[in-house]
């Protein structure tokens, strides 16, 4: 523009940089995050500190006899569990207090210095719990972790599923449906042609059935998404129960064999303390799970695809216009997402050499769909909530065997009930979406068809 | 490019947006499209565009029949439109939506470099100071529309279509605008400005077309008088002016002190605002849509959370009350969206006529409505707003929207009122319904009734108002009398006091178009 013609305002200057005048400083609510994490440190202090068992130790089994063991790393360490407890809550309070004066002062956070202190805050918080909880007996940290990975994977590929189609615009509760009729794909074709492999390959095509039903009538027939996804998940319960009760537990030898993926142990790796058998002595698809991690997470923000299916999720108007096909994308990305589901459906039955049951899922597909509303629809955050959650039905299960083992002459303690930490994850989502671990922002398109 | 549309017919049931319309714009000319709100000049736009199929016609480009399945097939003939509510990607950033369609890859990955030099490029060559980084939803409205400009252009747009493109604007924004858009005519590209702004049209364009009920009605020069272009477009001959009666103000009804909203992001959407309202006067607020205006009334209706300061009406107090309390102390409300916060669209005229008083005598009792006196009184007021409706039992939504508008207003406007609020009065009403309802907002003054109006469109709230206050960025920059001049109201709504936007009309410096600020405008 010819500088002549107009002259500007001069309080309209440089607009692009002023903002409305905000009110004292502070978001509402900036309280929140800061005041979760004050509570948490505070229950650590008083009931794993203060309220711990006295005089008692914790031990800890952190890695396998190996060529690590034999170069002088321990395979056993022993913690007093009160004193431990105490300044393990006193780094919590710090970390809390910390994030008290960054909210109230209202600065900046550093790039991922939110979520690696909220991290950060619940491995120390996790490991406090552990100390208090393990006094006076001992635990195997490998096992405990090596599980949580296995438990996670269904947990990691059923959220992807929900990123994939939400970032799309599309909601997807029958993650569990699609979860289920991988499951079930798996041991029903791997039982009749014997292969692991090949039931494992097929999963992803049966969960394809689901997200086909999904994308039908979500994007092609408008329907309200969410009720199309609670129906889809029932319908997938009494399809394959149906199957289960008509062919598959009369003929099991033939349909329904417990199979399993071969573990495929790295040499060295794998003994690596600690880490090593989590992360190196998994099956097939433990390690596909980091590989479609990593490709959703540079496909989604790096790539054209992504860029045109976040459009699609924002805003679908906009895409259309510029010669984007928002029914198309959205049809492909719910296909996509059902397949990935069925892989994690997978894990259920060939990976975890377990034969079918009826709804083997048993709620996975809730808590990934919890997964991915934490991890705030970004494919690492919800594999790290993910992780969390796995983390939690671990420790369950860990400590089940820990309450039945007998305690030392003269000691008493208590016991965390199991049910608390089954309820963990859903308890941490209502937290998450009420902002106290920071805001989630949803797709602003997400659920809403789109119609010309 | 020479665009010729030849008898485009586009059909929505049995109603005909679109009947038989020829049209030709010439490379390198503003060709304005002209017309009321539903006259079919969007419609006609959608099917150049590709968004809807013609039911008959075709198109042509440099003389060549085209057709096109969707927008895609525009873009890539060389049709570029800008749309009155931006597609844009607000959480993108602006090279992100530029790029956005037709990205540029290195291998399989989105190239940003290109797509930033490509923004970057264009940006400068205009002079639109566009940061290509930046987040659109962050950028202010007028620097969102350059994005769709450079978006349109990206793609070598060689007919541009801009959709309403100042409705949005401050009046120094469309004076920019009005500079880019010759800018872009004197490197050859073609313009279509659609509009049902007189004043602009004859600013900027060559040619002018007015569409009325679907047809061409009539072309004209840009030289053509004012009120021809409004007797052409309206279909009979309308009154652009009409005057007030003088009416005696009374006693101060309503008090506000400072009133502070804040909005859940944290942000003073009102700050600090006080004003009076006297008996028998109408209070304009005047501002660009999303200077607190909205805010403003929604927090008199209680139907905002944060509120601080206080709004006494007489001697009640009205903040912290339920939007119930406020009504029944005899608040009357037209809210500026009329389909999302007025109307229920499937309940019937009658039903949406007692909305506010549906739980009282007379039109409710302790268990059920009474629905006789209700019918009965959907009748009286369709008579006395002449709300042109095939019966009180029509879903409201079959309604045009400016019978849906005499809807609300006669809502409001049927009891007894202590204060009447009317946001937006008038938009998206067709000029004869706007006079009817000025005339019934200056009766419910001059009855006594004090009354605040908000309006985004500076001619109406000039003919109204008694007296103006201007807000920006949430704070009522100054309250003037009601015949202060265009030029002071439109700077004071572009952020300047009225002592400095005075004083700077004073020097005579400020405008590109004093004539054409000065005139007025129907609509």
């Amino acid at each position: 523009m010819n500088s002549t013609a107009v002259s500007r305002a001069p309080i309209t200057t440089g607009d692009s940089e002023v903002r409305l005048t905000e009110a004292k400083g502070r978001l509402p609510g900036w309280w929140k995050m800061p005041a979760a994490l004050t509570f948490f440190a505070l229950v650590s202090l008083l009931v794993f500190g203060i309220g711990g068992v006295r005089g008692q130790d914790s031990h800890f089994t952190i890695a396998h006899d190996s060529m690590f063991t034999s170069m002088g790393i321990p395979t056993e360490i022993t913690v007093p569990s009160v004193p431990t407890a105490i300044v393990l809550s006193m780094v919590l309070l710090a970390l809390a207090g910390f994030a008290w004066f960054m909210q109230a002062t209202n600065r900046t956070w550093p790039r991922f210095a939110k979520p690696a202190l909220q991290v950060g805050f619940g491995v120390l918080f996790a490991v406090a719990f552990l100390v208090w909880t393990v006094a006076a007996q001992s635990l195997n940290i490998e096992f405990l972790l090596k599980a949580t990975l296995g438990l996670a994977v269904p947990l990691v590929f059923g959220a992807l599923s929900g990123v994939l189609s939400e970032r799309a615009g599309v909601i997807n509760i029958a993650i569990e449906g699609q979860l289920l009729f991988g499951a079930f794909g798996a041991a029903v074709v791997g039982s009749m042609t014997g292969s692991p492999w090949i039931g494992m390959l097929a999963a992803p095509l049966v969960a394809l059935v689901m997200g086909a039903l999904l994308a039908l009538f979500a994007v092609g027939y408008h329907v309200q998404q969410i009720i199309v996804g609670v129906v889809l998940n029932v319908l997938a319960v009494g399809l394959t129960s149906f199957f289960y009760g008509a062919v598959l537990k009369p003929q099991a030898e033939r349909y329904n064999v417990p199979l399993r993926l071969p573990e495929l142990r790295i040499p060295v790796l794998a003994d690596i303390p600690l880490i090593g058998p989590m992360l190196f002595s998994q099956n097939i698809l433990v390690y596909l799970m980091w590989v479609i991690v990593a490709v959703c997470t540079v496909a989604l923000f790096r790539t054209r695809w992504g860029l045109r299916v976040r459009s699609v999720g924002e805003h679908p108007q906009a895409a259309d216009t510029v010669g984007i096909n928002v029914a198309r994308t959205r049809w492909s990305n719910v296909l996509l997402g059902s397949a990935i589901a069925g892989l994690g459906g997978a894990t259920l039955t060939v990976g975890t050499n377990v034969a079918f049951t009826q709804e083997i899922s048993a709620g996975k597909g809730y808590i990934a769909l919890a997964a991915m509303i934490l991890g705030r629809y970004h494919p690492v955050g919800a594999a790290m909530a993910a992780l969390f959650f796995a983390f939690a039905t671990a420790l369950q299960q860990n400590l089940g065997i820990l309450s039945s083992s007998p305690l030392p002459a003269g000691v008493e303690k208590f016991t965390v009930p199991s049910e608390f930490l089954n309820m963990l994850p859903y308890i941490v989502t209502l937290l998450a979406v009420a902002g106290f671990v920071g805001r989630v922002r949803v797709p602003a398109a997400d659920g809403k068809p789109y119609i010309k | 490019m020479k665009l010729e549309l030849q008898g485009i017919t586009k059909r929505f049931g049995s109603f005909t947006a679109n009947d038989s319309i020829d049209l030709v714009v010439e490379p390198g000319e503003i060709h304005s499209l002209l017309g009321e709100n539903g006259a079919g000049k969007s419609t006609l736009m959608n099917v150049l565009y590709g968004l809807y199929q013609p039911d008959g016609g075709r198109i042509l480009l440099d003389g060549k029949p085209v057709s096109f399945s969707g927008p895609g097939d525009a873009m890539a003939a060389g049709i570029g439109m800008v749309h009155q509510h931006f597609m844009l990607v607000p959480v993108f950033t602006v090279a992100e939506n530029v790029a956005l369609g037709h990205e540029p890859t290195k291998g399989p990955m989105l190239d940003m470099a290109t797509a930033r030099a490509k923004v970057r490029e264009i940006s400068e060559r205009f002079g639109f100071d566009i940061n290509p980084d930046s987040v659109v939803e962050d950028l202010p409205v007028g620097a969102q529309q350059r994005v769709e400009i450079i978006k349109a252009l990206s793609r070598r747009a060689e007919v541009l279509v801009l959709d309403e493109p100042t409705a949005v604007l401050t009046p120094q924004e469309t004076d920019e605008l009005m500079q880019i858009m010759k800018q872009l005519r004197d490197e050859g590209t073609s313009i279509v400005f659609i509009t049902h702004k007189l004043r602009e049209v004859r600013a900027v364009a060559d040619r002018i077309t007015v569409i009325r009920r679907g047809r061409i009605v009539g072309t004209a020069d840009p030289s053509a008088e004012q009120s021809e272009l409004a007797n052409l477009m309206v279909g009979r001959s309308v009154a652009l002016q009409f005057d007030k009666e003088e009416a005696p103000t009374g006693e101060t009804a309503v008090s506000v002190r400072d009133l502070t909203v804040v909005d859940d992001a944290g942000l003073r959407t009102v700050d600090n605002v006080s004003f009076d309202v006297r008996e028998g006067e109408i209070l304009g607020i005047a501002g660009v849509q999303g200077n607190g205006q909205t805010e403003l009334t929604e927090a008199i209706m209680g139907l905002q959370k944060n509120v601080w300061g206080s709004i006494r009406l007489g001697s009640t107090e009205l903040v912290g009350r339920s939007t119930k309390q406020v009504l029944d102390a005899g608040v009357g409300f037209v809210p500026e969206d009329r389909t999302h916060d007025a109307l229920i669209s499937s309940f019937s005229v009658a039903e949406n006529l007692v909305l506010d008083q549906h739980n009282r005598r007379p039109f409710g009792s302790a268990l059920s409505l009474r629905l006789p006196r209700i019918r009965k009184h959907a009748q009286e007021q369709v008579e006395e707003f002449d709300i042109r409706t095939s019966g009180t039992d029509s879903p409201v939504g079959s309604l045009s929207g400016g019978n849906q508008q005499k809807v609300v207003m006669s809502r409001a406007l049927s009891r007894d009122l202590s204060l009447f609020i009317a946001a937006q009065p008038t938009r998206g009403v067709d000029v004869g319904s706007i006079e009817f309802l000025h005339r019934r907002i200056i009766a419910a003054r001059s009855e006594g009734t004090p009354v605040i109006i908000v309006s985004t469109e500076l001619d109406e709230i000039s003919q109204l108002s008694d007296r103006i206050a201007v807000m920006y960025r949430g704070r009522i920059l100054g309250i003037v009398p009601g015949d202060e001049s265009r030029e002071v109201l439109g700077l004071m709504m572009a952020g300047y006091t009225a002592e400095a936007a005075r004083a700077e009309v004073a020097s005579g410096s400020t405008l590109a178009n004093e004539e054409l600020a000065a005139e007025g405008d129907i609509a």
